[in-house]
């Protein structure tokens, strides 16, 4: 069976040449994994080890220096963007910041529509308030702009915008971050019902291990760029090999045990 | 919009009703706002109602004072000047002629800046500061003298002082736009968008825009006090709307002559700009104000 997403040694490597100072270099070394449909993974890892950035990479933010990405076997190449876009949705880690401020949460999505389907105006809106559903809002939030919606419903409405294509993988940068205990599981459950449903790939990013823990089936841990580990989220968490995967585990259980 | 029944109890207002509600809190700009739109309809009708043409000579009715004065005559109500023209009818004209074409003026520099600006903040590097700065240095003159100028290359006239006043105002327009544009492009929903599948012109006219449109405005009110005052100097300097015509600047060049024994020529015009340029500037304030006061809460 071919994975869902597969990825060959990608890298990124990004000079920054200031006038003055030192030049700084950033890089991401090459990167492997596959992802099989309906299958979890999380990307954990200190704050700057290039997780937001291997994100940005899989939804086409920024290009990679060299590797490659096959989806369903096919190679992702640049000449179809708007099937890669299609296929591979993002949730951006600020949803407010992702909602823009001047339109109200029915045309941002019906822009989104507009540029990828063939939907008249009417199969447009049905399928609008279909998906606000789906994601536990109601038909007339469609109207409200960005300020009139709480932080859980702003969550939503960014997740509604990356389901209403029906993609085949989902990329999370970090999205219970600012949420509250109870909206975050609330989300949680929202987004594993929905990989139930539809047969999502989903890739997230978190700092949360506990909820990594509970959802993802794998694990990628990252750390200034390199890939030090990745295996079953079982096999990680009881016997992590690394010394760098140890001490997050260690500081997430001895929060957990006290 | 179908009113949505559910939080009803809570009122939503759209960015602009909300702007439109802070604005309203303030009554002086309120009154400005009043003052000006009285100005608009008088400019688009005024000059329907008045029973004389602003050209037309009363040779019986000679520097015949106001209405309210002793000697007054209330055909004219606004008395007449040194070649018997009727006051009132002059300044409605004058109006029409002075808030019309800065209107025009300033909706001209606006698009033509907006254009150049948008294009400077999607472009990057070199490209971009030259488009940016392409017109600094006009900035760096006072726009009447830019116009004196312009009017002393293509001589005189009405039109020929719109379009150096117009060049003039470009370069604030450009520069507002090229930040706007800037500072939204790096935003996460044009980032979004982006995902969508979205081009850059797509992406401005689309979700820029409409982030961008009250800065418009406010810039656009701005500009307008100064069109006003500047094509009033240009009149009365002789440089702008020649003699004959009713332009408000011209007018008080005119009266000039007859200031001692008739200073209504000169008061009511004077008038009229004053109200014209501070119900502009009220406007202004307050909208910007609401702005400030919408984007802090």
């Amino acid at each position: 069976m071919t994975p869902l997403l597969s990825v060959n040694n990608l890298t990124y490597c990004k000079k920054h040449k200031p006038w003055f100072g030192k030049k700084e270099i950033f890089r991401l070394a090459p990167v492997s994994f596959e992802l099989r449909s309906g299958e979890t993974m999380a990307i954990i890892g200190e704050n700057g080890s290039g997780k937001s950035l291997l994100a940005k990479l899989l939804v086409g933010v920024e290009r990679p220096t060299s590797g490659s990405m096959q989806l369903n076997g096919e190679p992702l190449e640049s000449r179809q963007r708007k099937q890669r876009y299609r296929a591979i949705r993002m949730i951006f880690q600020h949803s407010k910041e992702s909602l823009n401020p001047a339109r109200p949460l029915g045309s941002i999505l019906d822009e989104t529509l507009q540029l990828n389907t063939t939907l008249s105006e009417s199969e447009r809106k049905q399928k609008i308030a279909q998906t606000l559903v789906q994601v536990g809002m109601l038909p007339e939030h469609q109207y409200f702009y960005r300020h009139m919606l709480s932080e859980g419903q702003r969550q939503r409405a960014t997740v509604a915008r990356a389901l209403i294509l029906n993609p085949q993988v989902l990329v999370a940068d970090e999205p219970f971050a600012a949420l509250d205990p109870s909206v975050r599981s609330q989300t949680v459950n929202l987004l594993m019902g929905l990989q139930r449903d539809l047969g999502l790939g989903f890739i997230f990013i978190s700092h949360n291990l506990g909820i990594v823990r509970h959802i993802s089936d794998r694990i990628l841990v990252l750390a200034d760029g390199n890939v030090v580990e990745s295996g079953k989220t079982d096999v990680i968490f009881n016997w992590p090999k690394s010394e760098y995967t140890q001490r997050l585990v260690y500081a997430h259980q001895a929060l957990v045990s006290r | 919009m179908p009113k949505s029944s559910f939080y009803e109890e809570e009122p939503f207002p759209s960015p602009v009703r909300q702007t439109w509600n802070e604005f309203r809190r303030n009554h002086i700009a309120l009154l400005g706002l009043w003052c000006l739109a009285f100005f608009v309809l008088l400019s688009i009708f005024g000059p329907i109602l008045s029973p004389y043409s602003a050209l037309e000579q009363n040779t019986d009715a000679i520097l015949l004072p106001p209405a309210w004065e002793p000697n007054g005559s209330t055909p004219f109500l606004f008395g007449t000047d040194s070649l018997g023209r009727d006051l009132l009818t002059r300044v409605v004209n004058g109006c029409r002629i002075t808030f019309g074409a800065s209107l025009i003026l300033v909706l001209v520099a606006m698009l033509i800046g907006c254009a150049i600006g948008a294009f400077a903040g999607m472009s990057r590097g070199i490209r971009a500061s030259v488009i940016n700065h392409l017109l600094d240095a006009i900035m760096a003159i006072p726009t009447l003298l830019l116009a004196i100028i312009v009017v002393a290359i293509l001589g005189t006239g009405l039109v020929n002082s719109m379009w150096a006043i117009a060049l003039a105002l470009v370069p604030q327009f450009v520069h507002q736009t090229r930040d706007v544009t800037r500072r939204e492009f790096q935003k996460e929903y044009v980032t979004a968008v982006r995902l969508d599948g979205a081009g850059n012109t797509r992406i401005f006219f689309f979700s820029i825009l409409p982030n961008m449109i009250e800065m418009l405005v406010v810039q656009a009110t701005m500009a307008l006090s100064i069109a006003i005052l500047d094509i009033t100097a240009l009149g009365f300097l002789n440089l702008g709307a020649q003699s004959p015509s009713p332009e408000l600047g011209a007018m008080l060049s005119d009266a000039l002559e007859t200031a001692y024994i008739a200073p209504w020529s000169i008061a009511l015009p004077g008038a009229a700009i004053f109200l014209m340029v501070l119900s502009i500037n009220l406007v202004g304030d307050g909208l910007r104000t609401a702005l400030r006061n919408r984007l802090t809460q």
